[in-house]
Order: structure tokens, then sequence, then C-alpha cells
């Protein structure tokens, strides 16, 4: 896989993107405290707007790394700053930019203190999470992903809950845990893979298989603990029950999709040998968190914890989808990230709405919804079917890929995982039942009016992409074949070398390379 | 033909569910009533072009507007299929769809949410449009979780009433069970075939082997069983009763719940390889048949007894797919569509007609007060009871006929007893409805009204085709429906079956008989002897009070499954936040315990300081230095004590609190 810089004479639009957020941070500094929201708000769209040009001008036949840009930043050890896209992380990419105006517009009116101080943290945030996707340089890539941390502790701790401080806290311990073992792993690949830190050459070293094995699960905490994989997820329920609205939302929608962006990028590419050897067993923690997640989301009285839960059981799908290791099980995945992004942040968004109305997060408070808000009825309902994987809507096709591409690997599994389908829908329209239907309670019914403009206007692009994504996915998913069709292959080719047996025969017939690539033939035509 | 035509059929009612859904709130509720039935009255108009091109070229066409879903090797389009069956499926849909959103107007006219009633009513029909014609199992799985969806909102129609949201909740959820098997059916069909189209499946099938073909025909029997309320996983249409009448007779009735059915036939070519699945289905059937019927007997509800009986009649279907008589299930389908939507629609009126009152034991004495509706119920019943020459006599008799001729005498039987408890349980409603003292509710005695022409007209075009629909199968065997569907639902390599005359007309004879003999138990009971039936149900009041409660299945699936379900979820609750997450505090709190007081941890502490003050080129180089020399646990633990440092007088500053 080589990489294509970007056009000569070209704009580098991914620097562009990365640090345009930065330059709202310095704005804000220099501007009044009542211009800060403005200022996150006017860059936050700017960014949205910088981020376009890399879809429009991507190119979807090749699965090089695209708009890369390449300097070196420390000679000795060689670090440089290369950055890049292609399409496992593009869409994450976009996914991230388009929910920063939202994140800034949930904030709204519901943050009141050192407004300052909280739009700073977002943009950080911003910049942090997009540089973990772009990062092509192991090192700029660590670093993003320890800088991504200080902002999420800080608008838990600072604009959290009553318990915000235990819950930044076992947040921050949890996944620093997980951090300093990616770091001991970094290391290591950078003496046993040739003294450099480039991911790309890195993917490309082979290593020893019992070496694999230590750095497969090293990686492997520290993604899991993002994801977050069963047994690592208790941080989660904490970190959003008290995290302010735009933190639910950016821990949900981006900051969730790192660990299983970290399986892509560096777990299957550089450790194909303990990838294959250890597939069982990521794939039956997938499949037990689906259904205690689904489990869990039933037991809780808390929305907010409802949806925490719903979370692990969806990211179950995403890592069963990547591990699944076939073309239908990786787009599947990459496209439920995407969905568990629009989607969960949605919702996250409608409980800040009953939230700043209510102040109360428990179902009990927050019942017969519909009369006095039709229009946030509306929206809850969209949401909660689109969550539940209802065709028509975004996350069935990711769903459904995945399950089919597990389906390929152990037919149990999707069985499974399928019965997580069941689940899903009884939890969610038992919430809606309690929450649309029925009357009001006489306390709270003083307090509901229905949405404003600002917040429509949150929802309603989410609602866009919810049914896009539903009807018409073909561009997203196009922009993902050659990549992926490139790194399901390579795993053919660590299979087929190494003679190892396989046990599924339909996945070797699967995975071969003919069908996926004369289907790529007959659309490049 | 042209492929425009096709399309449009699914898209005038969805032009009109946008038009209503984003701008109803805009004009008039009449002007939405408009819309809605407007773009069903022209998606059937679509639908009778199809029939005459069908009838005249006899022609099965595939249209495909755009490709869905790929990845790897799969490739699912939004694509439609035009046959026989499609045909005659789009004409009920959208013929006996009109009629009822006609009927809605009336029948809904001043309710709250009136657009809303229509853009949900609308978005069924899409939905059930997309179910019937989609060339593909995808397409067919998009319409058949529409429906669900459609029927969800519509029976928590009433949402400040909880019994409604609770009954909506429990039809997804059961029905969601049946879809999950027919998930796994699609992905046995894309892991054996590589595709989901129709035409590729149908065409290779003999690839199969039969055991494969039995997997697979289960799993879509596991999908059909939820969807046309059949045993087990009957118990939400019942409920489902929550929603408004219209919304009873087109998607609890007419339509949605012969979905099962359809597919079934349509995936025929499976069914017959796996016998074992096929009797299943019939045996499903027939046990669903007589079960459903028997609750029927002693409901008192007016709508849940059409409700059970719509169960038992679903349940004829699967007995004749079960036996291989796909044709005669796809008649009764039709047939049913119409006497059934019909005896909904006027149990409506009748409702309409005393405010709102369900319950039969306050009716009584009612033909003369709405002798319309009168009329038309008792062709209704008529119908559906098998008195000849109504349409349910001759599409009940041609199942009952093929099960015996088959030799499948025990299914026979209970399609025979099934039929006679049908016959009393229907006479018995319209004999407490209409007939005898009234015992209705003085309050509302003087207000009793027919219902307006909007829904008596519709009432009399059912009542037409109730009573004229059953010569689409006569004579039987060689009817027009027969010749119709004869290329699409005929089992492969079935064996003829030399049938004398005199069988036949001796079958005909004994289900007339069976017919008669409901209706005279029910008129012994309900109108010669008015004391007989509460005598009888006092000397066995175990059988009575078993029926009465649904044979406690609800209570028993609660006990099953609702509540352990909720109850591991609260013990996994405990689990997670008294093991999983004690255990990692735990951990936590270690680490903290050894490095609290020691000098290793000032020393960090120190390194980690002064990381977070310079940044610089010089220090990195440095601990490069330190790195090759082999010390990168330093390196570690100077990261992570340099990142908490920071973050912590971060925190300091911002909210002037420790946080340690």
């Amino acid at each position: 896989m080589t990489d294509m810089a970007i056009p000569s004479g070209g704009i580098p639009w991914i620097t562009l993107v990365l640090f345009l957020p930065l330059v709202g941070v310095v704005t804000i500094l220099l501007a009044k405290e009542e211009l800060a929201k403005w200022i996150a708000l006017a860059f936050s769209l700017v960014v949205v707007a910088a981020s376009l040009p890399l879809w429009a001008m991507f190119d979807v036949s090749t699965p090089a790394m695209q708009f890369v840009e390449r300097h070196s930043w420390i000679a000795s050890p060689p670090i440089n700053y290369a950055v890049g896209v292609d399409g496992i992380s593009l869409p994450l990419v976009l996914l991230t930019t388009f929910l920063g105006p939202l994140c800034v517009l949930v904030s709204w009116t519901a943050i009141q203190t050192r407004v300052r101080e909280f739009m700073i943290s977002l943009l950080v945030m911003e910049t942090a999470t997009l540089g973990v996707f772009v990062s092509l340089d192991f090192v700029l890539f660590y670093i993003f992903w320890e800088i991504m941390l200080i902002p999420m502790y800080l608008l838990i701790g600072v604009w959290g809950g009553p318990n915000r401080i235990y819950a930044a806290i076992k947040f921050f311990l949890y996944t620093l845990t997980g951090s300093v073992l990616l770091l001991v792993a970094i290391l290591v690949l950078f003496f046993e893979g040739g003294q450099t830190f480039d991911i790309l050459a890195l993917s490309k070293a082979e290593y020893d298989p019992s070496l694999q094995n230590w750095l497969f699960w090293a990686f492997f905490v520290a993604f899991a603990v993002k994801v977050p994989m069963f047994p690592f997820h208790t941080w989660l329920p904490d970190a959003h029950v008290e995290a302010p609205t735009a933190g639910s939302v950016v821990l949900a929608s981006v900051l969730l999709k790192m660990g299983a962006y970290g399986f892509l990028r560096l777990t299957l590419p550089i450790l194909p040998d303990a990838t294959a050897a250890f597939t069982p067993i990521i794939m039956t923690l997938s499949v037990v968190a689906i259904i205690y997640g689904a489990y869990m989301a039933f037991a809780q009285a808390d929305l907010k914890k409802l949806i925490a839960y719903s979370s692990v059981s969806h990211m179950g799908f995403v890592t069963l989808g990547i591990f699944a290791f076939n073309a239908q099980g990786v787009e599947g995945a990459i496209l439920q990230m995407v969905n568990h992004g629009i989607t969960t942040g949605a919702l996250f968004m409608c409980i800040g709405i009953i939230y700043e109305r209510t102040h109360s997060r428990e179902i009990v408070d927050n019942s017969g919804l519909a009369k006095p808000m039709p229009r946030f009825a509306t929206f809850l309902v969209i949401f909660g079917l689109s969550s539940i994987g209802l065709p028509g809507m975004n996350s069935f096709v990711g769903e459904f890929l995945v399950l089919i591409g597990t389906f390929l690997w152990s037919k149990l599994a999707a069985t499974l995982a399928a019965l997580g389908v069941i689940l899903a829908a009884a939890y969610i329209l038992w919430m809606l039942q309690r929450v649309v239907y029925g009357v009001p309670s006489s306390h709270m019914a003083p307090k509901l009016y229905d949405m404003n403009w600002r917040e429509m206007s949150m929802l309603l692009p989410l609602v866009g992409f919810v049914f896009w994504i539903g009807l018409y996915p073909k561009p997203l998913l196009d922009v993902m074949h050659a990549s992926v069709n490139n790194l399901v292959q390579q795993e053919v080719r660590v299979m087929t070398v190494q003679d190892q047996p396989v046990k599924n025969t339909e996945q070797y017939v699967i995975a071969t390379p003919h069908p996926s690539s004369a289907l790529l033939e007959s659309e490049a035509q | 033909m042209s492929d425009l035509l096709v399309i449009l059929i699914p898209v005038f009612p969805l032009l009109a569910v946008l038009l209503n859904g984003l701008l109803g709130h805009r004009y008039s509720p009449a002007l939405a009533g408009q819309i809605g039935c407007g773009s069903v009255g022209l998606s059937f108009l679509c639908s009778l072009v199809v029939l005459g091109e069908m009838v005249s070229t006899g022609t099965t066409r595939e249209v495909i507007a755009y490709t869905w879903i790929f990845g790897g090797d799969l490739n699912v389009n939004l694509g439609f299929l035009i046959d026989p069956l499609t045909t005659v499926m789009l004409l009920v849909v959208t013929g006996v769809g009109f009629l009822i959103h006609v009927y809605s107007v009336g029948y809904m006219h001043g309710e709250e949410g009136y657009t809303r009633f229509f853009t949900y009513m609308n978005l069924f029909t899409v939905s059930m449009l997309l179910l019937v014609m989609g060339n593909n199992y995808l397409v067919l799985f998009i319409g058949w979780e529409g429906v669900g969806l459609c029927s969800y909102l519509l029976i928590g129609y009433y949402f400040d009433r909880i019994s409604a949201a609770k009954a909506a909740t429990k039809a997804f959820v059961v029905n969601r069970i049946g879809d999950a098997g027919f998930l796994l059916a699609i992905f046995l069909v894309f892991v054996n075939f590589k595709s989901l189209d129709y035409t590729i499946v149908f065409s290779q099938v003999d690839q199969l082997s039969t055991e494969m073909a039995t997997a697979i025909a289960f799993c879509l029997l596991i999908g059909a069983i939820g969807k046309s309320a059949q045993i087990p996983l009957y118990i939400w249409l019942p409920d489902a009763m929550e929603g408004p009448t219209p919304v009873s007779a087109l998607i609890h009735a007419a339509t949605m719940v012969t979905a099962g059915v359809y597919m079934v036939v349509r995936n025929h070519v499976l069914f017959d390889m796996a016998p074992v699945a096929l009797i299943t289905v019939g045996w499903i059937g027939g046990v669903t048949a007589l079960f459903a019927a028997t609750i029927g007997l002693v409901q008192n509800d007016i709508k849940r007894v059409l409700a059970y009986s719509t169960v038992s009649q679903l349940g004829y279907m699967f007995l004749a797919c079960g036996v291989g008589a796909y044709i005669a299930a796809i008649f009764h389908l039709v047939t049913h569509a119409f006497f059934k939507a019909l005896l909904f629609l006027s149990a409506g009126s009748v409702i309409h007609a005393v405010g709102g009152e369900q319950d039969i034991r306050k009716m009584g004495g009612l033909w003369s007060k709405i002798p319309r509706t009168h009329g038309v119920f008792l062709v209704g019943t008529l119908a559906i009871a098998g008195i000849p020459p109504l349409a349910g006599f001759w599409s009940k008799d041609e199942i009952m006929a093929h099960a015996f001729v088959n030799g499948e005498y025990g299914l026979y039987l209970m399609a025979a007893i099934g039929a006679l408890l049908t016959a009393f349980y229907m006479f018995r409603l319209t004999y407490l409805i209409f007939y005898g003292q009234s015992r209705v509710d003085p309050k509302v005695e003087h207000h009793i009204h027919e219902s307006p022409p909007m829904m008596t007209v519709p009432l009399i075009v059912l009542a037409f085709l109730a009573i004229v629909g059953g010569f689409l199968g006569v004579p039987p065997e060689h009817g027009w429906i027969h010749g119709f569907l004869a290329g699409v639902a005929t089992p492969a390599g079935a064996e003829v079956h030399e049938v004398s005359f005199g069988l036949l007309v001796g079958l005909m004879g004994i289900a007339i008989l069976i017919a008669v003999s409901g209706w005279g138990v029910a008129h012994y009971l309900y109108s010669a002897r008015p004391r007989a039936a509460e005598d009888w149900a006092a000397r066995a009041p175990g059988a009575y009070g078993t029926l009465l409660n649904k044979y406690y299945v609800d209570e028993l699936y609660d006990w099953m499954f609702v509540e352990p379900c909720k109850r591991l979820g609260r013990i996994w609750d405990w689990v997670d936040s008294n093991i999983i997450d004690r255990m990692v505090r735990a951990v936590g709190r270690m680490v903290d315990l050894g490095s609290a007081g020691s000098t290793w941890f000032e020393k960090h502490v120190i390194y980690g300081a002064a990381n977070v003050i310079g940044f610089g080129n010089h220090l990195v180089a440095w601990s490069w230095r330190k790195l090759q020399s082999g010390m990168v646990h330093h390196y570690a633990a100077m990261i992570v004590v340099g990142l908490f440092l920071l973050v912590h007088f971060l925190l300091i500053w911002l909210t002037g609190k420790s946080v340690l």
C-alpha cells in the first residue's frame, strides 16, 4: 500500500481540518467570554466545511492513504508529522467534524458557568480525536490519544453532575491503564519493526508469533477499555451519567470509536497471526457484550444509563464485525461505528433536552411526553427505532452487514447476536412506552414545553443521516470498499502463507479476493 | 406495462406520507384524509392496470429501482417482482386498503391526531406494498419490519392510554422474535446462494440439501408464525385491538397478518423440498385454527372475538400451505380479507353507534336501530361461517377438501371442528349484538344512530365482495384464481390425486352441515333458550374460566420469559456494580497505596512535572536516551504521572478544588 500525497499545488486539507479547532481556541482566548459559544460554533462549522473536500476529492478506487502530508518532526528517533486518510478513517473523520457544531449547540443554554473553558475543551477534544483518526505516525497517534483524555476528563470533572469527580477519575484511570500498555507496545514495535514509527511500514513488517501474542493483549487492553468491551465497561455508565450532554455525545459518538479504530488500524494489520489466534475469544466477548449490555439496559431506571448500556451492546456488534474479518463484517462494523455515533449521540441529545426541562433523568419522572412535547416525542421515537435497527434506517444496514459477516464466521455467534436484536427492541420500546406514552406526572407537567428551533436544528440533520444511510448507504460504502478489501485480503494472504487450518470452509470461500475485486472492477467501469 | 407504473404503486402512498407527515399541520385534517385516501386509490388503479397486463400477457417482470446495500459479494437491490402472486396481493392491499381508508375518513372524524392517523396508515400501505412487491428477501424484510412498525404506531395511537402502549410494545417485541428467525433464514439463503434474489434462489434451489432446505424453511416459518399470529406467538394479536378499529381491519385482519402466509407461498419451492417443515406448517395452522376458535367461544369484547377469529382463520391458511394447497391458502387469504375487513368495519360501526362500548353483554336488539350495519354484519357472519354461496364457504371448503384428499385426516378433523366453532361463535356474536332484548346502557340508548354514508358505502362494497368473492374459485380447483396462480403457487412434483366428483360433493355437504349446526347451536343458546348459555357455563366453571382467561397463556409467558428477563437484568446490574466494578476499583486502590508515600512516587512526580513544564526537544531526546538504555517502564510511568498532574492542575484552576 503506497500512499498518495496531496495533489501538487493543493491545499493541506487534513492539517487544516486538524488545527482549525485550535485556531478557534486561540480566538476564544482573545475574545470576550460572551462570544465564546459563537466562536466555537463558527469554527466547528468551518471545520465541517473544510472536511467536505476530503470526501469530495476522495478516490474510492484505491486502498492507499490519501491527502498524505509528511514532515520530519524529530530526526532521531525518526518521528514524523504524517497524516492521511483512507476508506476506514474518512467516515470517522466526517462523523467527528459533523458532530462538532451539534455539541456546541447542545450546550448553548445548558452550560452557564465557565463557558469559555467549556468551549475550549470541546475544540481541543475535536482536534485530538481527529488527530487519532488521521495519524500515520505512531508517536503522533499516541500524543493525540493521550491529549484526548484531558478535555474529556475536564468535561466530566468540571461541568458534570454531583458525582462527577468519582466518574472522572474512574474514566481517567481506566483509560490510562490501557494507554500505558499501548505505549509499551508501540516502543516494542519500534525496535522489532525496523526502528520506525510509520504505521504503514510497521504493518508490512513481520513479527515473531509469540511476540505478536504479547503485543496483541497490550493493544487489546488499550482498545477494549475505549470500546468499551465487556468486562472493561463499568466506567462508561458512570462517565455518561455524570457528563454534561455534550460530553456524553462526544463520548458516545467519537470517543468510543477510538478503540474499534485501533483494532482496525493497528491490531489487524500489524498482528495478523495473533488476531487469527485470538479471534474466538474476542468474538465471545463481543457476543457477551451484546447480550449483557442489552440485559443491563433493561434494568436501568436512569435514561442515560439505559443508553450507556445500550452502547455496550451496540459496540459489541462493531467488534463482532471487525473480528469476523471479511468484507461484510468490517464494512458493517465501520458503518455501525458511524451509525452508533449518529443514533446514540442523538439519543443523548434527546435526554439532554428532557433534562433541561425536568432536571431529572429518571424514567419515572419523565413520562407521557407525547402530549406536551409532540415534536420531541417524534424525534425520540425515530432515534429509538433507529437504535433497534429498523430497516430503512441507518443501523439496520450496519447490523445486517455485521451479522452476515459474523454468520460466515460462525453461525452460533450470529444467532446469539441476533437475539441481541430482539432484546434491543424490548428495552428501547419499553423505554418509549414509559417515556412517550401515558400522561405526564402532575409535578412535571408545568415544566414541559416542546422543542425550540435551536434544539430542532441539532436533531434534524441527524434524522437526515438516519434515513439517508438507511435508504441509500452507497456513498458511504463506496468510500470503504477499496480499503476494507485490501485489509481483508491481507489477512487471507497470511492465512494461506502460513497454511493455517481453516475451520470453516465458507469463511475461506468468502474471503477469497475474486468476488470483491470483480465487484470493484465492475464498479470502476 | 411500463416500469414506471410499477414503481408508482408504492410511490403514491409514500408521497402522501411525506406530504401529510411534514406539512400536514399546515392544512386541514380533511385534506390530509383526502390525500391519504386518494393516494391509495391511485395505487389501486395502477394495480388494476398491472392485473390487466398480467391477465392478457401473463409475463412476470422485475423492476430494479437502485442498488441498496453491497459489501463483498453481497449485492442487494431495491427491486420489485411482478408476478401473478404479487398481483393478487397488490389488489387485496390497495383495494381493501382503499375501502378501509375511505371508511376511516368517517370513523376517525373529529379524533385528535387525524392527520397522524392517515400518515401512519399510508406508511403501512407503503411497507405492505414493499413486502409483497420485493424481488428479494431483504426488500421483503424492509416491508416486513415496516408493517410491524406501523402496527406498533397504530396500536399505540391513543398514546395517553397505557394499555395501548403496552399492547404496542408487546406486538413489536413478539414480532421481533419471529423476525430474528427470518433474519437467520436470510443469512442461510445468502450463504448457500450468494444472492438474495428470488429468481436466482428459486432457480438454483435443487442444489440444496434437504437438511439445509429444512433449516431455511424452519427459520422462515418462525418469522411467519410471528407475523401471522400463530401458536406460540399469537398472543400479541388480541391485545393489538387497542388500536382504532380501521387499523384492526386493515392491519390485524386483512393484510399484515397474512404476510406470513404470503411468505410461505412465495417460498413454496423451499418448503416443497422440506416435507418436515411443510407438515409442521400444516399442524401449527391446524392447532391454531382450533385453539383460537375455542377461546373465541366465550370472549365478550366484540373486537377480541374477531381477533381470535382472525388467528383461527390464519390457521386455516397455514393448514392449506401445509398440505401443499398454496392456491387454496391464497384464495382463503383473499376471501378472508373481504369478510374479515367487513366484520371489523361493521363492528366499528356498531361501536360507533353505541358510543364506544365494546362489550357485547351491553348490546342486543340493535338490528332495527342500525339496519344497514346489521345487514352487512350478517353477510360477514354468513361468509365466515361457511354458508354457501358466500365467499368463505368456497375457500374454506377447498382447504378442508385438500386436507382430506391428501390423507391428513387429523388436520381435516381439526379444521372441521374449528369450522363448527367458527359458525357458533360468529352467530353468538351476531345474536348478542343484534337480536333479543336490548341490554344497552339507558344513557346511550337514545343516542344510537346509523353511521354516515362515508362508512356504510365501503361496508356495502365489502359485503358485495364477501358475497361474490368466492366465485373467483368456482368451480373448485378450476376457478379463475386457480388458473391465474397455477404458474407460481403449484407445489413442485406434487402427485395429482384423482378425486371423484362424489367425494367432493360429499365433503361439501359435510361442510354445509357443520356450518348450519354451528348456527343452530348458537340459535338455541342465544335465541331459543336465552338462559341456556349461562347454565352451560355454570355447569363447567373450570373449562369456562380457562377459556375466558385464554388458557392463561399470557400469564404463563410472563412467568416464563418476561419476569426472568427483568430479574436477570437486575441481577446482572448488581453483579456489574458490586463485583466487576469493585474489582476494578480494588486494582486502582492498590496502585494508589503502592505509590503514595514511597520515594518511587516522588521521583516520578518530579520527572512528570518536568515533562509537563518543558515538552521540548531536548527533553524528548533525553528521555529517548533513557529509553534506549532499557528504561521503558520509567518513561511510561512518567507519562502517566505527568498527564495526571496536568489534568489535576487544570482542574484545581478551573474549580478551585483538589481532586485528591
